[in-house]
């Protein structure tokens, strides 16, 4: 029942996305498949891993699941509900301050997840960017995935003009058309540093803002 | 079954016609000259064909379910050509409430207004009041770097997207005498010749055109194209005089101006194109790109057609 229910919602969540945003996928060197993925991608809303998931194939939306933090989505029944029976999302908890305080075993979970065989959206700058910058750091997660699972595609992702709809400390969404775009997948190298990778996976994504394809 | 949805039907049974012409010559085309599918110009008239095949058809369910049908249908193409004409625009946060308000609150109330067919309303709400209001909401969030333009630019995206676009349904509320409960056909009038003009354009520029008469705005734009296909569009629109309340010399005319103001709608709405570098207004339409990019002559035609007609044959 819930199940239903969550579907339901799931559907009408795509329908408003297309709604007010007339999201399009665009796929550059890469084709939608079952293989299982690593989707990396900018993050500067709540909504980023909706349009994510709106522009999968409706038979690949079951098993990628968005990787996101739990004190958010546990904050009130909705939110644990779209979380949870929605999305199935794959619920971190954010480590307490200080910073660098030693969390829970982020890794783990997520490797949990792929291990059952999931894809995940992962948002790799680790929170919302509100900067001026196109992109903030990288967090190491994506590379300690990479090392766990060389078998996992990493493929990044390119959302454009989601931040405009809905800037912070709106509630009304402007609509206007919103593209997202998918790369050609990475793996990590032999003996790849971290560094080196981290920076190979931000050039790729930045290298997906093109916001008009050659007339 | 009405006189009036008789009408209709013989038209977009002619039109119905016109489609399968062009969908078998697509299918030669491919068939005869670029088998494989190798030829971009030839592929995009098939998928061009296909989709007018989808905009008809929604039309025409549109026109038969009568006006509630009608006005929904351009109210949605009003939301969508906002949205792509927004999309261009340099809104800055500060102009995020006046933005929400043209969408939620402009653009359903002006449709209202049509509906119940409050004139004295309809036609100052945008141009008086919405102008006059958007600029205070955006000033009192105290950005002012490039202010006028921001301002202008959402000025123009209701005008253009809102206001123009509903002067089509707006012809639902004329009255003209010996016309009643005819006025469907008035659209179908308007939206005929200025689609035609559009395509007999195309047809005539790919056949014969030479010289190109705006090539900074319109590459495929020309000389032969505009003549051809506004002197077709006029002849077309002086036959169909028969749905109109015009005769045949009012119904030219009227053609004559419809596709003229469709002409140069198309061209202005390429100077912004241009100017904001891009090729399409959007990627909806398969073929045609945005909804814009459909209804920038429509949009232009309007609402001088509208109040041409009003002037000669209505009594409101």
């Amino acid at each position: 029942m819930r199940g239903m229910i969550g579907q339901a919602v799931g559907w009408m969540i795509v329908v408003l996305a297309r709604l007010i945003t007339a999201v399009r996928g665009i796929w550059m060197g890469i084709e939608p498949s079952s293989r299982q993925r690593i989707y990396f991608a900018n993050h500067v809303s709540h909504g980023d891993f909706v349009l994510i998931w709106t522009t999968l194939p409706t038979h690949l939306r079951r098993r990628t699941r968005p990787v996101a933090a739990a004190d958010y989505w546990n904050a009130s029944g909705m939110r644990r509900f779209i979380g949870r029976d929605v999305f199935d999302a794959v619920l971190i908890e954010r480590p307490k301050v200080p910073p660098d305080a030693k969390g829970p075993d982020a890794i783990g979970i997520m490797s949990q997840a792929l291990e059952s065989g999931d894809s995940l959206i992962l948002f790799p700058e680790g929170t919302r960017n509100t900067t001026p910058e196109p992109l903030m750091p990288f967090k190491s997660g994506l590379f300690r995935l990479a090392q766990a699972h060389p078998e996992v595609e990493l493929v990044p992702v390119w959302i454009e003009n989601l931040n405009r709809v809905l800037p912070k400390g709106e509630f009304v969404p402007v609509p206007i058309i919103c593209t997202v775009t998918f790369g050609a997948p990475l793996h990590l190298k032999h003996g790849e540093e971290k560094d080196a990778f981290l920076a190979r996976a931000r050039a790729a994504m930045l290298n997906l803002r093109v916001t008009e394809e050659p007339a | 079954m009405t006189d009036v949805q008789t009408d209709l039907l013989k038209v977009i049974g002619g039109i119905a016609v016109i489609l399968v012409f062009a969908s078998l010559i697509g299918w030669a085309l491919r068939r005869f000259v670029a088998p494989g599918g190798t030829d971009d110009a030839i592929a995009n008239l098939n998928e061009r064909v296909r989709a007018w095949w989808g905009m008809v058809l929604l039309l025409s369910l549109a026109f038969l379910a009568g006006r509630t049908g009608v006005i929904v249908l351009f109210a949605l193409c009003s939301f969508a050509a906002l949205r792509e004409f927004t999309t261009l625009t340099n809104f800055r946060q500060a102009d995020h409430w006046a933005l929400a308000a043209t969408f939620f609150v402009v653009l359903p109330v002006q449709y209202v207004l049509i509906g119940i067919g409050w004139y004295g309303l309809y036609s100052i709400f945008i141009p008086v009041y919405v102008f006059l209001l958007a600029p205070i909401v955006v000033a009192l969030r105290g950005d002012t770097q490039s202010y006028l333009v921001r301002v202008a630019e959402t000025q123009w995206a209701v005008m253009i997207c809102v206001f123009c676009a509903s002067h089509v349904p707006a012809l639902l509320n004329l009255e003209i005498p010996g016309f009643e409960g005819r006025n469907v056909l008035l659209i179908v009038f308007l939206v005929v010749v200025v689609q035609m003009s559009d395509v007999l354009q195309y047809v005539w520029g790919k056949l014969l055109g030479r010289r190109k008469i705006a090539p900074r705005l319109s590459p495929s734009k020309t000389v032969e194209g505009f003549v051809g296909g506004v002197a077709s569009a006029t002849t077309l629109g002086g036959c169909l005089w028969w749905i109109t309340p015009f005769g045949p010399l009012g119904a030219t005319l009227l053609a004559f101006v419809i596709a003229l103001m469709g002409f140069f709608g198309g061209l202005v709405m390429s100077a912004i194109k241009r100017d904001r570098g891009v090729k399409d207004w959007g990627q909806t339409i398969s073929g045609h790109g945005g909804f814009i990019d459909r209804l920038d002559s429509v949009v232009f035609s309007a609402p001088i057609f509208f109040h041409l007609v009003r002037y000669g044959w209505s009594m409101t």
